[in-house]
């Protein structure tokens, strides 16, 4: 049996991805945590839950901050030592992170994780100027660089570098909205064809309306505990089996490469280390494909394939349900949805739902290791985390 | 006279009268553009100026169309990244080039023509490239 577990995850929620008129991120979370309880009915929550770290990127979308307490107050868990974590789109992926650390630490052995954004309110330009908060602002957001713009400018480099093409960034948006339709919480749930995505608008060039994820409202979370106390409230726990984290330059312009997050490298190389596993191992992956160009740079910095080859990885199918190794299943944030604070632990909840055989038709047969990536802004902050059930 | 600070404000300070300026650590060695008040090589706090020219490649580039509002009026605009002489790199606006006319590699000369009224944060002078 690979890894030994760290913490064990003994449920998840998810709310609906999509476009939530009227209503507040506090009771966005409401939903997630509501299908949490929901699925564990042994865990008393009032009792049980001894603290929680929230992930919430902005507070321009709602003019609201502090929202690791206000979460916890409307997640019915009032007075818990509740802390808003931020790391732009991986704010969850830190959250989660955070959680292992205060498990590990023994001074919380209940700990709910999550994350919660609501953006869908705002026009596209407020969340384009929001989203590039998360870039160098003297340097980036100053001189007019967006956020995809900067994926822009590494999908330029990657392609005079290695010959990536444009139709090959369309197939990751041809696959992600194909397991999109499988998924009743995507939001997006629409086959789309590889002319479509080269057909759409330009965002930034080389990318797309199809190459980027959606402006979605969404919010996410699991509970974690010692793996000694997991059974206490689940037949079917999932455990955590390494776990990594990075930072890097927040500017992309001051980064020795161009084709591949440094910081995404580093925590793998981490986490694949402490769970004792390699890329031949994992059943099932959800990567940070913010921009199609990310998945392809995932694919390369996770070493699915050789650096280089992310492209031709993606047109080969083996990243599709059915393949050797199925990335982002979920639909992914090109088409589940990118509520960029909800991102890192809605990763976790699909990788729940996989390793405990309740994701229904897009479930990958006998799925028993998995993996998530959420990657920070243009790549300053990366988590990756691997997961196995216990059914080995 | 006390030396001008090394900070990215005085960076733009100095843009402001024509000049691109790195720090370079009296210490190690390093340069670091834009400067800092703290070597993150070897943590010493003692700075040289240094004049930069402002000739470099382009190492990659984008034409931005889905612009934030502030810059709505001039969307389509190119912005790529410049590497400069000992490696150092700026992000920046690409004008007076033709977007189909773009090419990783090619020469571009920063231009202060915009920076002439030196200002403060969060209201910089803005540098651009031009071939």
């Amino acid at each position: 049996m690979k890894g030994k577990p760290l913490v064990s995850i003994v449920t998840a929620g998810l709310s609906k991805f999509g476009k939530h008129e009227g209503l507040y991120a506090r009771e966005l979370f409401a939903e997630a945590v509501k299908e949490a309880f929901d699925r564990c009915p042994r865990l008393e929550p009032k009792r049980d839950i001894k603290a929680m770290f929230v992930g919430h990127m902005g507070e321009a979308y709602e003019h609201q901050g502090h929202t690791g307490a206000a979460i916890a107050d409307w997640a019915g868990l009032l007075n818990i030592p509740a802390t808003r974590t931020e790391a732009a789109c991986a704010s969850s992926g830190a959250a989660l992170r955070s959680g292992v650390y205060a498990v590990l630490s023994g001074l919380a052995d209940i700990v709910l994780v999550g994350g919660v954004e609501k953006m869908t309110h705002r026009t596209t330009a407020e969340v384009t100027e929001y989203l590039a908060m998360a870039s160098d602002y003297p340097f980036e957001q100053w001189h007019g660089i967006t956020f995809p713009g900067l994926y822009a400018l590494m999908a330029t480099a990657h392609m005079h570098k290695y010959g990536t093409t444009e139709r090959q960034m369309a197939e990751v948006a041809l696959k992600n909205h194909h397991h999109g339709t499988l998924n009743p919480k995507a939001h997006m749930q629409k086959e789309i064809t590889v002319e479509t995505a080269l057909n759409s608008r330009p965002v930034a060039t080389p990318l797309k309306l199809y190459d980027c994820s959606l402006i979605t409202d969404g919010a996410s979370c699991a509970i974690i505990t010692k793996p000694e106390l997991a059974s206490k409230f689940t037949d079917q726990p999932v455990h955590i089996i390494g776990t990594g984290q990075a930072s890097d330059t927040i500017g992309l312009y001051e980064r020795q490469s161009l084709t591949s997050l440094q910081a995404a490298k580093l925590a793998a190389k981490t986490t694949y280390k402490m769970a004792e596993v390699t890329p031949e191992d994992l059943d099932v992956a959800e990567v940070h494909d913010c921009f199609t160009i990310a998945e392809i740079i995932a694919y390369e910095d996770l070493n699915f394939c050789p650096v280089g080859k992310g492209g031709a990885l993606a047109e080969t199918g083996e990243t599709r349900l059915g393949g050797r190794l199925p990335v982002n299943t979920s639909g992914g944030l090109k088409a589940k949805g990118h509520p960029v604070g909800a991102t890192g632990t809605a990763q976790a909840y699909e990788i729940y739902l996989q390793l405990t055989g309740q994701a229904d038709r897009r479930q990958v047969k006998n799925a028993q290791v998995g993996l998530t990536h959420n990657v920070g802004g243009s790549g300053a902050t990366a988590t990756v985390h691997i997961y196995r059930s216990d059914q080995q | 006279m006390t030396e001008a600070p090394f900070t990215i404000e005085q960076f733009y300070k100095f843009l402001a009268q024509g000049k691109l300026m790195a720090g370079k650590c009296a210490h190690c060695g390093k340069i670091h553009l834009p400067p800092r008040p703290l070597c993150d090589n070897c943590f010493h706090q003692t700075f040289t100026w240094m004049e930069i020219a402002g000739k470099g490649k382009l190492l990659t580039y984008t034409v931005i169309h889905v612009a934030p509002e502030q810059f709505q009026a001039l969307a389509p605009y190119a912005v790529g990244i410049i590497e400069l002489e000992n490696g150092l790199k700026l992000p920046g606006m690409i004008t007076d080039v033709p977007h189909d006319q773009l090419q990783i590699g090619m020469p571009l000369t920063i231009d202060f023509t915009a920076c002439a009224n030196a200002q403060s944060w969060p209201q910089w002078p803005r540098y651009c490239f031009k071939p």
